[in-house]
């Protein structure tokens, strides 16, 4: 075990490589197309390279991007939108609507970010689903929230809100209280035509009913059934029990999370967030904080930045764990999910004395933490430390090697690496074909650079290997959690920056320069500097990113959350197709998402 | 008295005495399994939660006896019953003790396995007449199981007639009074075990109601008391497959020369019942679930290549006379 002193004060922030080159490469392989630098007036606060470019030009510029670069952006992280019509800081490329790609090569470790203005009289743009199969689930979401249309998309429907919505939700002039709206009403016609518009249409997916000699039979497995999870629904054309296609209906889980954050100071989203993989507690605040703290500039403290570390690992125990028992359980083992329950009640035990709170804590705050650690924090944590493992070793014996899961999980729901990068595969579940792209080693964040630890991978991408990676996984994160332990640095657990909130109380009293920001930033919250950022940080499930634009108000302008259970739903038709039912119970398991953190 | 009037009091306490162990079969396992899992398990209805299956019981009769409307109204109702009164009739022939036997057939085993085969109907039809889809998958699974089963619990056991030279479960019984059959007859009993969990859908061979995959599979339309029948069924099943083990390879009520003595063969048999009881539960709590057709596969490819070999090997050695 390693006790060797860390020095959190060498810890360096990792930065993208430098914007120009990339747009130099872009350029050389198409003059013609016009691409502008995002300006100072962008005021993109984070270092991925951002341009916009006009809509003519975009399907030739992704062909570029993602074909004919030495090194393609090959992921495609995030697509969405954002409605400007109210902005105030804009520089003078923004029109009314903003469709933003951002895009990932991991050959290069770079990001980049590609704007297109639209207006408000012409909301359509070209749909990129050649490029990147992912972007699909995107462009139909940016299309349900904002309407924006995608030509050549191949089924432009709604996605997260019902097909009987009228409207697109995250437009600026639509309501986001129920007292802005009418009553809310269900006469017997409008319910019969809610129930019409879920009965699944297999010709509307291209689907066939027959196939010379059988007839197929469409099997709707949820949003109520005990291994999806939560409520999804996948509808099944089967032949007999074999799985000839599937098509993922999500949209159940849905709560206008990215809404809410146009309504919400930016202190009072904190709680939001922790419900967003609900499994991933803190792990949900470390993005969006980091996030606001770029925007306003402010440095955390050390200690603050280890004892998020600490407890974000804690989190990542406690979802792996359930993701352990559930999985066993899903292959028919019903008893591991109980010992890892009393597993997670001690870890819960520990967040419970630090945070006071269990499951969603939302203990991080904009420049530090809530509060600092409880006295005996550590005999508390060495304890766990020294416990867990020896139960993950017997655990062992009593899932991973067990023959029957393994005649169950072995080579089933497999992918490659090339596969899982097409369709945003990010996390554990990328890594267990063998890519060892983990955020904490490549871009390291929040001082984990300082932190001696190792990523797991897998070698055949199925679902064995999905949970195999995880338990290593929770390995090493009592690995870290050991060196937080060991090396917790001294001092204040909060930034000293005007916008940390809650502000610094201590000088209330003697001065009026301390009393009245501290009053107005209680009672209105933090005022954030007009800006752009997007952080991602490697979450449970996989990676975790918060967009946020801020247009120097006391709330955000547009939060958008690429949450990585999304792509990998998308996924699941993929590795479906010519399975068994048992086997896509299975393949649902290994996948290890939320609802919640699919729908937002 | 005359003699039916003799019998139907026996069939008649047989009943009140079978369906409360049932009852209890279901706390016994869920304050098993609840320890097993370092939990407690129903705990609260009467001393140790004792009464706890006689509250649910309670609940049950109290529900309403509903059948969807796009049932197959005849057979949904009838679909449990069949099951129940299967199980039921195999208590028949089962030697409890020397003095303890309803019925003295002479081709007891025969009756048991047909009485086994004919529980299937049970589970096809409740499948095919709930009119579900999941129940149907359910109902597939339990006849491609069950038929494949059978097979070879049928063979397994043929090592037994073969040594005993008669299927009358009592004559079965009292030949092992030099020596259980388990001891010549292990592998038969592997396979009957193994073919008997089968039949009895339970973990890791619950495939016709893996509750993970097709909800509860056949019986996923029921409730109430028809659904009751079905637990009933399950759990008398378990208590059957346990009893035929002991029967057959276990010598029944016998017990060797000191132990004989200290209790009731009644006693020693309920005794040796209960093991093979616990060992079903333990083994729900232990395993996962193989795939359908992984169990399919393990039964034709493994279960009967040994059921014959254990069958040959066992006439050729009868036949030297070795055994």
């Amino acid at each position: 075990m390693n006790n060797s002193a860390l020095n959190f004060s060498n810890s360096k922030d990792w930065h993208q490589p430098h914007a120009a080159a990339i747009f130099n490469e872009l350029r050389a392989h198409l003059p013609d197309v016009r691409l502008t630098e995002a300006s100072l007036l962008d005021n993109i606060r984070d270092d991925t390279a951002t341009c916009w470019v006009d809509r003519q030009d975009l399907v030739t510029l992704m062909q570029v991007i993602r074909h004919e670069l030495s090194m393609p952006f090959t992921l495609c992280f995030d697509i969405t939108a954002i409605d400007e019509t109210e902005r105030e800081y804009r520089s003078e490329q923004v029109s009314d609507f903003t469709v933003s790609y951002h895009l990932v090569s991991p050959d290069r470790n770079q990001d980049l970010r590609i704007k297109v203005a639209l207006t408000k009289d012409d909301k359509t743009i070209p749909s990129v689903c050649l490029y990147w199969p992912n972007a699909n689930w995107y462009e139909r979401e940016v299309w349900d929230m904002f309407g924006i249309v995608f030509q050549g998309h191949p089924h432009l429907t709604r996605i997260l809100m019902p097909h009987t919505w009228q409207g697109h939700p995250l437009l600026k002039v639509h309501p986001a209280r129920a007292t802005e709206m009418d009553p809310f009403t269900l006469p017997a016609y409008k319910q019969d035509e809610e129930q019409e518009a879920l009965k699944f249409q297999p010709e509307a997916w291209g689907m066939k009913r027959q196939h010379e000699n059988t007839d197929f039979m469409f099997l709707n497995l949820g949003p109520n059934h005990p291994s999806v999870h939560g409520a999804f629904r996948i509808v099944l054309q089967m032949d007999g029990e074999e799985i000839v296609d599937c098509v993922p209906d999500i949209g159940y889980h849905h709560r206008g999370a990215e809404k809410m954050g146009e309504r919400q100071s930016w202190h009072s989203y904190i709680p939001y967030t922790d419900r967003i993989d609900y499994l991933g507690g803190v792990m949900n605040n470390f993005p969006y904080v980091m996030a606001v703290e770029q925007l306003a500039g402010i440095q955390v403290p050390d200690r603050a930045k280890v004892i998020r570390i600490m407890t974000a690992e804690m989190f990542r125990i406690l979802s792996h764990l359930l993701f352990y028992g559930t999985f066993a359980q899903d292959v028919g083992a019903l008893s591991p999910i109980f010992y890892m329950f009393i597993d997670r009640e001690k870890l819960f035990g520990i967040i419970e004395a630090f945070t006071g709170a269990r499951m969603h804590p939302s203990w991080f705050r904009i420049g530090g933490i809530a509060s600092d650690l409880p006295k005996g924090w550590n005999t508390l944590v060495r304890e766990y430390v020294n416990y867990l493992p020896a139960r993950l070793d017997q655990y062992e014996k009593m899932v991973m090697q067990n023959s029957i899961l393994k005649a169950r999980t072995q080579g089933i729901g497999a992918y490659s690496t090339q596969e899982a990068i097409d369709w945003g595969i990010t996390g554990p579940g990328l890594r267990a074909t063998g890519f060892a792209w983990d955020l904490r080693k490549q871009r390291p964040y929040s001082g984990y650079d300082q932190f001696d630890f190792d990523v797991p991978t897998g070698a055949n991408g199925d679902c064995y290997d999905r949970c195999r990676v995880r338990v290593e996984e929770m390995r090493q994160s009592i690995r870290i959690i050991e060196q937080c332990l060991n090396n917790m640095p001294e001092g204040p657990y909060k930034a000293e920056h005007p916008q940390t909130t809650p502000p610094d109380k201590s000088k209330t009293m003697t001065d009026i320069d301390s009393l009245i920001p501290h009053f107005i930033n209680v009672s209105w919250g933090p005022r954030i500097p007009a800006g752009e950022v997007s952080v991602a940080v490697e979450a449970t499930k996989g990676i975790m990113a918060y967009h946020l634009v801020s247009d120097g108000s006391t709330i955000s302008y547009r939060t958008r959350i690429r949450t990585p259970s999304f792509p990998h739903l998308q996924m699941i038709p993929v590795m479906a197709r010519g399975q068994m039912v048992a086997d896509l119970i299975a393949t649902l398991g290994s996948i290890d998402y939320v609802m919640a953190d699919v729908d937002r | 008295m005359p003699d039916n009037v003799i019998k139907l009091i026996q069939i008649t306490i047989m009943l009140a005495l079978l369906i409360p162990i049932a009852a209890m079969l279901v706390w016994v396992e869920r304050r098993l399994i609840g320890i097993w899992q370092d939990r407690l398990g129903p705990n609260r209805v009467g001393p140790f939660g004792v009464l706890q299956s006689f509250a649910d019981l309670l609940k049950i009769l109290g529900k309403e006896d509903w059948v969807p409307p796009f049932a197959d109204k005849l057979v949904f109702v009838l679909a449990p019953v069949i099951g129940a009164v299967c199980v039921l009739m195999s208590f028949a022939v089962l030697p409890f003790s020397p003095d303890i036997l309803i019925a003295d057939l002479n081709i007891g085993l025969l009756f048991f396995l047909a009485m086994a085969s004919l529980a299937v109907y049970s589970v096809v039809l409740a499948g095919w007449a709930s009119n579900s889809k999941y129940a149907l998958l359910g109902g597939m699974r339990a006849a491609a199981q069950t038929v494949s089963y059978e097979v070879f619990m049928g063979l397994s056991l043929m090592g037994v007639v073969l040594l005993a030279g008669s299927f009358n479960l009592t004559e079965i019984v009292l030949a092992q009074q030099h020596g259980w059959f388990i001891q010549s007859q292990f592998v038969g009993f592997v396979v009957f075990f193994i073919a008997g969990i089968a039949e009895s859908h339970r973990l890791p061979f619950d495939l016709p109601e893996a509750e993970t995959e097709l909800t509860a599979g056949f019986h996923t339309e029921y409730s109430g008391l028809k659904f009751a029948l079905f637990f009933l069924g399950e759990y008398l099943g378990v208590t059957l497959i346990s009893c035929m083990s002991v029967v057959l390879f276990f010598g029944g009520w016998l017990m060797p020369e000191p132990l004989d003595n200290w209790l009731p063969p009644f006693m020693w048999f309920v005794l040796k019942v209960s093991f093979f009881v616990v060992f079903f539960i333990l083994l729900r709590t232990a395993l996962p679930r193989p795939r359908f057709d992984q169990l399919l596969g393990f039964g034709w490819k493994v279960m009967l290549p040994l059921a014959l070999l254990n069958l040959l090997v066992t006439a050729l050695l009868s036949l030297l006379e070795v055994l």
